[in-house]
């Protein structure tokens, strides 16, 4: 096991455990019945976001490119998911669930992943500021195209109910859900500490430098592009399941901003944890804030301005410090980087 | 024909009030370098703030507009002040949230204040007469006249005021190099609340002109207008000018275009398309300057 | 190879092999040169920043670009990295054109090159620094990557061990886990050697390693890019202004100034090089008569 553990980096293991932590707990809330009315309709919209979050975080964390299209990505896998779903239950109406909603959730997910590379290609060409104008207004585009489709329901909206006929709904996808998203994670993980996770960051830290060590800049661009769209998409076919009808209207670039809000709170980086937590708060935040009624939304916005303030603030870089457990995680950091510098020297004295 | 010619001046004056707003982002952008995501809830905070002059506290017109370019020019600085200055020098992606925030706050205050339900923002006195251009056919109404005349003033006055005088001189310097314009005895921190303070009585005129155009308005209304002016700003080439000037009138000539001629439920699509196909092809927009990356 | 054998035609005009420019070390003699650059120049607007830039590199041999600020010396290596595309003249990288390559395929066919403003991966750490560098000798694909197959656990393994070893060369490894940003300068300017190293080229290009050094750092850096050329067998051409590093370890030296080479030779015949004395310290006063 603790082989097991060194070779697998300690961050994600600890990101592993809170998720596989979060799903139990869901679990044992649902099945037990303790969870609320309200709080069994956060659940699957939890585990979604946090998908999208980590996805997101790949883009714009790990990559360093600012998307705000992934609701579009998020909107092709919902509708091409759904869309296989209503069609496998109803031409094959004792097909059970697990065969046809991972279906699915992987067809949503390569429909995404190739508008992504679509999207990818041009977008090579633009960066910064410039690249989240033209993201956004691909989710744009896609969202008119969506409206304006009939067999999707058009304005309407595309009816996903008789998917899941089961009146208990979040404790019926769960499972497929957190499966899903747990499975991504280990995926998205896996990729950042490899070769080419590391070739990703180097795009992010320094382009030309990047290009210079033989690196395929545009490559790693597109396929993360593509990566990430699929996980959206992924994303997109838990959302049409859990809900009874998609809008595609619901797709717009607002969503794509919680998203990205989401991603910024919990830390950019190749580091998911922040990401997971910043998913699961965010998403439940404006339900906790109910009880404020009229003001919830107010509250939230004042919110999300004061922790932006604090947490990045330049002047306030000092109290954060005072405030934040970041000595103790710095002495752990030390600590650690003294022992494998000394186990480096070790090796190096055997070999010589 | 007369179809074509009156699609243009509705283009005209669609783009007047895009060029409008676009101009708050490009400004903003160029000296502050930083995405104002609340420029457009500003407009609507126009709008409400002269639906409640005129039409709730029955005060006469001129005033409506002129408490709306007072509020707005403060609200601008204020909002600076509060939350964006204490950011200088942070990461620009969470100055961009940050001002996702703002944008929250303010539309969830007028939903607060006046309520989801949209409300019509001028009283009827404020129709202008239309006007019929000979026996052409061609009817250009009373509010088009308006905006494009209110848009070109307003463009002039703003490109004397860049070019004439020492504060304009002031606020070029800072978008150049804010560092060497501080050493050069610039107040840098006045030059950017100028800016925003310009920026949103721009804003404060444009929704004057929505207003006229399309009567009503509710918490919402400046996301969409908000979103459309700041493509225009990219489209010209963001913290260029002129390039939002001519970034808002190619965006609003475009949708009135497709949706008079091509589909008007695609017209968005249509208009994002032209913007991404535009982007591949000139990657810094229309004006925008060229930056060559130093090895 | 004759003298005027064709080897090429650039823009309409036969190039020709030029006769060796700089002096071949003894140990090269016989060899082909690794890097032969002919006529190489680039206009920036009606510019001439480069022109009529023409020398070989031999493949073991350490060479030196000097000349006055602004001469153009960072220029010749973005065009021998194609990060800018040369208007006139050709680079042969072991006989084969660089022309219309992209900057990173310039690399894997051998060019690597460090930055005059250091250019690292600050949020990553020395040993991933490193490791960025050996992606292309690194074999392992987006599956083994994604489903950590066997093959992922060894390729990591074998570029861990690799980049340690890579390291260990300048007394890094004990900095292995820091983040690059963290570095203090003389161990930024010798991790960005390290990372072009691990590229595995034929010609490491260095633009000014010994900028912000201090004389004991320097010294040491002679040393290092001695071992550097013996331990890997590669060529090294690099710009520098300290001139004791350049007359101590460069065998032959081209001189720039306003874009052209106005002398080439050996590190004492660029000393005494009236040229290039005026190019540095301005021209005598002529006694008129």
């Amino acid at each position: 096991m603790k082989k097991f553990l060194s070779k697998i980096n300690r961050r994600d293991a600890l990101t592993l455990l809170v998720l596989v932590g979060i799903f139990a707990f869901f679990f044992i809330m649902l099945q037990t019945g303790a969870a609320s009315h309200q709080f069994k309709n956060m659940i699957i919209p939890m585990t979604y976001y946090i998908l999208l979050a980590i996805s997101l975080n790949l883009m714009v964390g790990v990559l360093g490119e600012l998307s705000l299209g992934h609701a579009g990505f998020m909107s092709v896998g919902a509708y091409t998911g759904c869309f296989l779903s209503v069609m496998l239950v109803e031409h094959f109406p004792d097909l059970p669930m697990f065969v046809y909603l991972p279906v699915a959730m992987l067809c949503g997910g390569l429909m995404a992943a190739l508008f992504g590379v679509i999207i990818g290609i041009p977008a090579l060409r633009v960066k910064g500021d410039y690249l989240a104008i033209v993201t956004l207004a691909f989710c744009e585009i896609i969202k008119t195209v969506i409206i304006n489709l009939d067999f999707l329901g058009g304005a309407i909206g595309f009816d996903t109910d008789k998917i899941v006929p089961d009146r208990n709904k979040a404790l019926t996808l769960l499972p497929y859900a957190a499966f899903a998203v747990i499975v991504s994670a280990i995926l998205i993980m896996n990729l950042v500490r490899s070769k080419h996770g590391r070739a990703i960051m180097a795009v992010r830290d320094n382009r030309i430098a990047a290009e210079a060590c033989g690196i395929n800049v545009n490559f790693y661009k597109v396929a993360v592009f593509g990566i990430a769209a699929f996980f959206a998409g992924v994303a997109g076919v838990l959302y049409g399941h859990n809900d009874v009808l998609l809008k595609s209207s619901t797709f717009d670039f607002n969503m794509s901003i919680e998203i990205l809000i989401m991603v910024v709170l919990g830390g950019m980086g190749s580091n998911m944890l922040g990401s997971v937590i910043a998913a699961v708060v965010m998403t439940a935040l404006p339900e906790i804030l109910r009880d404020f009624s009229d003001y919830r939304m107010l509250i939230y916005s004042v919110m999300l301005i004061v922790i932006m303030l604090f947490t990045s603030a330049p002047a306030l870089a000092g109290i954060r410090e005072r405030l934040s457990l970041n000595f103790i995680k710095d002495a752990v950091t030390k600590r650690i980087a003294a022992a494998k510098a000394k186990k480096a020297n070790k090796t190096k004295e055997e070999q010589k | 024909m007369t179809l074509l010619i009156q699609t243009l001046i509705q283009g005209i004056s669609l783009g007047s009030i895009y060029a409008l707003i676009a101009l708050g982002y490009t400004m903003v952008y160029g000296i502050a370098k930083m995405l104002n995501f609340a420029h457009g809830d500003v407009i609507m905070v126009g709008a409400y703030t002269i639906y409640s002059t005129i039409l709730l506290a029955h005060f006469p017109g001129w005033l409506g507009v002129i408490s709306a370019v007072v509020f707005c020019g403060v609200l601008g600085v204020v909002i600076e002040f509060l939350a964006y200055k204490p950011l200088r020098g942070a990461p620009s992606l969470n100055v961009l949230i940050t001002a996702i925030g703002v944008s929250y706050l303010l539309q969830n205050m007028a939903l607060l204040l006046f309520g989801g339900n949209q409300k019509s923002m001028l009283p009827d006195s404020f129709d202008f007469p239309d006007v019929k251009i000979g026996n052409t056919g061609i009817t250009v109404t009373g509010e088009v006249i308006f905006t494009i005349t209110l848009t070109v003033v307003l463009m002039v006055a703003l490109t004397l005021f860049i070019n004439k005088t020492k504060m304009g001189k002031a606020m070029r310097a800072v978008s150049e190099d804010k560092d060497a314009a501080r050493l050069m005895g610039i107040n840098v921190n006045r030059t950017i609340s100028v800016t925003f303070a310009i920026g949103s009585i721009l804003a404060a005129f444009a929704s004057l002109c929505y207003g006229m155009s399309y009567a009503y308005i509710k918490p919402t209304t400046g996301s969409m207008p908000g979103i459309k002016a700041f493509t225009a700003a990219v489209f010209g080439g963001i913290g260029s000018i002129p390039g939002a000037m001519l970034g808002g009138f190619v965006i609003g000539i475009l949708e009135k275009l497709s949706s008079a001629y091509i589909s008007t439920q695609f017209t968005d699509a249509i208009v994002f398309g032209v913007l991404i196909v535009m982007l591949v092809v000139r990657p810094t927009g229309l004006l925008g300057k060229k930056i060559r990356e130093k090895v | 190879m004759s003298d005027r054998k064709t080897v090429m035609s650039v823009n309409g005009t036969e190039m020709f092999s030029p006769p060796s420019n700089i002096l071949i070390p003894t140990r090269d003699e016989g060899k082909k040169p690794v890097l032969d650059v002919r006529g190489l120049g680039i206009d920036f607007g009606g510019l001439r920043a480069v022109d009529e830039f023409t020398i070989t590199v031999s493949p073991t041999e350490i060479s030196g670009l000097i000349g006055p600020n602004g001469a153009g010396k960072t220029t010749v290596f973005n065009l021998l990295t194609n990060v800018y595309k040369p208007t006139r003249g050709a680079i042969l990288l072991d006989g084969h054109p660089t022309a219309g390559k992209s900057v990173a395929q310039v690399n894997r066919m051998g060019i690597a090159r460090t930055f005059q403003n250091i250019r690292l991966f600050d949020q990553m750490t020395v040993l991933d620094n490193v490791r960025v560098g050996m992606s292309n000798n690194t074999r392992c694909n987006f599956a083994e990557s994604f489903l950590r197959l066997p093959g992922y656990f060894k390729a990591e393994k074998r570029s861990r061990e690799r980049a340690l070893e890579l390291l260990s060369i300048f007394n890094m490894e004990s900095e292995a886990y820091t983040l690059a940003g963290n570095l203090p300068y003389g161990a930024q300017r010798r991790l960005e050697i390290i990372r072009a190293l691990a590229t595995e080229p034929k010609v490491l290009l260095l633009d000014e390693p010994a900028a912000g050094m201090n004389p004991s750092e320097t010294h040491a850096l002679m040393e290092s890019i001695r071992q550097i050329r013996d331990q890997f067998g590669i060529a090294i051409v690099l710009i520098e202004h300290d001139m004791n590093l350049v007359m101590g370890v460069c065998e032959g030296i081209a001189v720039l100034n306003f874009g052209k080479v106005i002398a080439k030779g050996t590190p004492d015949q660029i000393k005494n090089n009236e040229a290039v004395i005026e190019a540095y310290l301005g021209r005598q006063e002529k006694k008129e008569a």
